[in-house]
């Protein structure tokens, strides 16, 4: 199979499961509206929690929206199949990641101006809120998909996935947040966005390495 | 020598060694540490700051420094287990995990004791105490994992991935904590052994660390003799073993 | 260290310093004592589901 043909697949098959995976970004919307709703909505104060309640949920969005990546391809035996492929395992993973987050994260990430207005977050700020969730979304779904990659033979793996992964994720948040929040008060926000660049190369590279390790060792048993 | 290493990955082999080590080295480990605290709570003179309130320090930096070194201990056995396959080196990544995680709880709670009377809170979001905590998250999901599994084996390797992604990102953890620190101008709260701290002072700090040291020896065989004894319940070794005690 | 007093009292500081030493002695006597009790448990199990085994055989 080309990879092509590969991403192809993957993402006629999860424009089938479209609903499932619409999922979590519903779950972005209604998270980040229940912060007003818990603290005072006072303009100003949504204002200063905005970059911070944003990529909250925006991760916690990620995260769960991950725990589908593998368990229908588990449940149904193509898991197996492609271990067999003549691909490498590391580029299927990296792939099947890839248009995972093209069809959960990137909607993510385009609702997130929508969820700025909401905030009252600055709209000259928009475009590096944006960037830094385009930039570190990828990485979550990577770390996401390691911790499904464990999970994934588990009956309740379900609500693990986020326990092991959420710390991993902590240099993800506090960049992204960061960027988003330097940029509300106009300052530079170059710095966080580099390092959160730095991050994705590093997902990009390494983390398809310990996704097909845990599959290896998921489907053994 | 080498082939007495050699024999010591093998289970029974090393079921009985650490039955007859492990009581050694805890006897002195407690002596160690008692050394250590007579040095600390007496000898100690109190500090021109703190004044005895520094003596947290004696139990505080131990733990940090053990809850960071078990989980060296835990990374570098689930990459030897998974390398060489050695079923051993996965029970040492088990036996050390409940260890690592006691000692960052302690680090946690006395850190948080030491910083009531010095700096007003028991909770301070500086650098060191929030990597501790995300370490103790990072323990937990260890942990959970670990035992989520019906196939020991499985849950072994499963958890061992974890280990070495863990440790991987702990630098970066820790880096991104501490660039978060100085952005929002935490405190910059002080628990560790100042740079002018008089030899009465270090060195019981010093003896305690290696008293620590001793203890978490001597007490990971201890788990690792319960580890083995669950992994090869079913063997010919541990059935004799069994029949002759 | 001046005096037995100023040992229990610890200058002032004792209700922070002697909870965080009372905390540290209990962690460590769990980790110390858990173990044991959970090996003398398992060899305990391990030798009662061998001897029912061979006096059925």
């Amino acid at each position: 199979m080309k990879l092509t043909a590969l991403i192809e697949r993957d993402l006629r098959l999860a424009y089938r499961r479209r609903g499932e995976l619409a999922t979590p970004v519903i779950f972005f919307v209604i998270v980040t509206a229940l912060f007003p709703l818990a603290l005072n909505p006072e303009p100003t104060l949504l204002r200063s929690l905005a970059p911070g309640v944003i990529w909250v949920a925006a991760l916690l969005a990620v995260l769960i929206g991950q725990d589908s990546l593998f368990k229908t391809d588990y449940e149904d035996g193509s898991l197996e199949l492609m271990l067999l492929s003549p691909l490498s395992l590391e580029w299927i993973v990296l792939l099947r990641v890839f248009t995972h987050w093209l069809a959960t994260g990137l909607p993510l990430v385009m609702l997130s101006s929508l969820m700025a207005l909401l905030l009252d977050y600055p709209m000259h700020a928009v475009g590096v809120l944006v960037m830094s969730l385009l930039l570190g979304t990828p990485v979550l779904s990577f770390l996401g998909a390691v911790g499904a990659a464990l999970t994934v033979g588990l009956r309740r793996g379900g609500m693990l996935l986020p326990i092991l992964v959420l710390p991993l994720t902590v240099p993800v948040l506090i960049f992204g947040a960061a960027a988003a929040g330097r940029a509300a008060v106009g300052e530079p926000a170059a710095a966080p966005l580099y390092f959160l660049g730095a991050m994705l190369v590093l997902a990009l590279t390494l983390a398809p390495f310990a996704i097909t390790a845990g599959l290896r060792i998921s489907l053994e048993s | 020598m080498f082939v007495w290493f050699h024999k010591l990955a093998s289970p029974p082999f090393f079921y009985k060694f650490a039955d007859k080590l492990a009581p050694w080295l805890g006897w002195l480990s407690l002596l160690v540490i008692l050394a250590g605290l007579y040095g600390g709570l007496w000898l100690a003179p109190p500090d021109y700051q703190q004044g005895d309130g520094f003596r947290i320090i004696y139990v505080h930096v131990p733990s940090a420094w053990m809850s960071m070194f078990a989980y060296m201990v835990m990374a570098i056995a689930a990459a030897i287990g998974l390398i060489w396959r050695l079923k051993l080196a996965h029970a040492v990544s088990a036996a050390a995990a409940p260890l690592g995680a006691s000692f960052t709880f302690l680090a946690l709670v006395t850190g948080s004791l030491w910083g009531k009377p010095m700096w007003g809170t028991y909770w301070v979001w500086d650098a060191r105490l929030t990597s501790e905590l995300i370490l103790l998250f990072l323990y937990l999901g260890y942990i959970a994992l670990n035992h989520a599994f019906e196939d020991r084996r499985t849950g072994d390797r499963a958890s061992a991935i974890l280990a070495l992604v863990g440790i991987f990102n702990i630098p970066i953890i820790h880096y991104s904590v501490t660039w978060w620190n100085t952005l929002h101008q935490g405190p910059t709260v002080f628990f560790g052994p100042r740079a002018e701290m008089p030899a009465s002072m270090y060195i019981p700090l010093f003896i305690m660390i290696i008293g620590f040291m001793l203890y978490f020896t001597a007490f990971i065989l201890k788990r690792l003799q319960v580890e083995v004894l669950q992994r090869e319940r079913n063997t010919t070794w541990v059935r004799e073993l069994v029949e002759k005690s | 260290m001046s005096s037995w007093h100023e040992f229990v009292t610890m200058g002032g500081y004792a209700a922070y310093v002697w909870p965080a030493y009372g905390i540290a002695l209990v962690v460590l006597l769990v980790n110390a004592l858990a173990p044991g009790r959970q090996q003398r448990r398992l060899l305990k199990e391990i030798r009662r589901r061998a001897n029912p085994k061979e006096r059925s055989e």
